[in-house]
């Protein structure tokens, strides 16, 4: 008779969710069988998530951290590591009585590794609507140049 | 006849984009906080990459409906080396208790996060009696 309701806050739905989203990341990001990961990766889930694409011209990283000012993160790149960190602070109200407390408070960290090609001078980030991305210019002597056959 | 093709193509594109938003497993939740005050129920929802065109606050009956569209910004010959986001569509739904005032939600949205008011009926809302002496 129940069956029916097996989506809705079932015990185990939330955990057949987390093991696909488990082998998803395993087999979409490229990380080996063994599920080797970067020494410096968070696990799935983590707060501010990332995403990474890479353009002839640079690197682009994008993080996803809403409610925050542009000043509230601290960027910097050390050694092909571009590192993010900064605080979300999210104030509990004392009167109000709390059903769901999803959203991340408190500091956070990520880096990513960058490739060696990319110019620790050539950076530039902007956050509009919660997104803070990051541009990585490549050096100029690294960028494909076509040879001309005289 | 080619008014003709372009009306299917008009239907079938139509169609996808419906497909799109009513897959359910396209969609993320994103995380959200819910908590109750004294004047009614608030809901705060990170959505990051959503802009105000592109956010959606629907009720139908006592259900409450945010659907957001992601956007970032993505040029050509771009190639995705590493995505903790998969998908560019939010999506979570409530059903709403009946001392909830449906027709008059507040809602604010600023970088990413989305505050939503729903209060309480008039009746519902604590008051004072004053008893007056006689």
């Amino acid at each position: 008779m129940f069956e029916g309701l097996w989506g809705y806050e079932h015990p185990l739905s939330g955990q057949i969710r987390r093991l696909e989203e488990e082998l998803d990341s395993l087999f979409g990001s490229g990380a080996s069988l063994t599920g080797t990961r970067n020494i410096r990766s968070l696990p799935a889930g983590s707060f501010p998530a990332v995403n990474v694409a890479s353009t002839p011209e640079a690197l682009i990283v994008y993080l996803f951290a809403p409610g925050l000012e542009s000043k509230a993160f601290d960027i910097s790149i050390q050694q092909n590591l571009l590192s993010i960190s900064g605080a979300r602070e999210i104030p509990l109200d004392e009167t109000a009585t709390y059903y769901r407390k999803e959203r991340f408070s408190g500091d956070f960290r990520r880096t990513i590794n960058l490739p060696d090609d990319v110019d620790p001078e050539r950076v530039d980030a902007k956050y509009t609507c919660g997104i803070l991305t990051i541009r990585v210019g490549r050096r100029e002597s690294a960028k494909p140049r076509q040879i001309e056959v005289r | 006849m080619t008014t003709q093709q372009n009306v299917t193509q008009e239907h079938e594109r139509g169609s996808t984009a419906r497909q799109a938003t009513q897959r359910s497993d396209a969609a993320m939740r994103p995380p959200v906080d819910v908590f109750e005050t004294a004047d009614g129920m608030r809901l705060v929802v990170d959505m990051p990459g959503v802009a105000k065109e592109h956010l959606r606050l629907q009720t139908e009956g006592n259900t409450l409906t945010i659907e957001g569209d992601l956007q970032f910004e993505i040029t050509d010959r771009m190639e995705a080396l590493y995505a903790d986001v998969r998908s560019t569509l939010y999506r979570c739904s409530f059903v709403l208790s009946s001392e909830l005032d449906t027709t008059q939600i507040e809602a604010i949205l600023k970088d990413g996060v989305l505050a939503v008011r729903i209060p309480k009926r008039a009746a519902f809302r604590p008051r004072r009696i004053e008893v007056q002496t006689g």
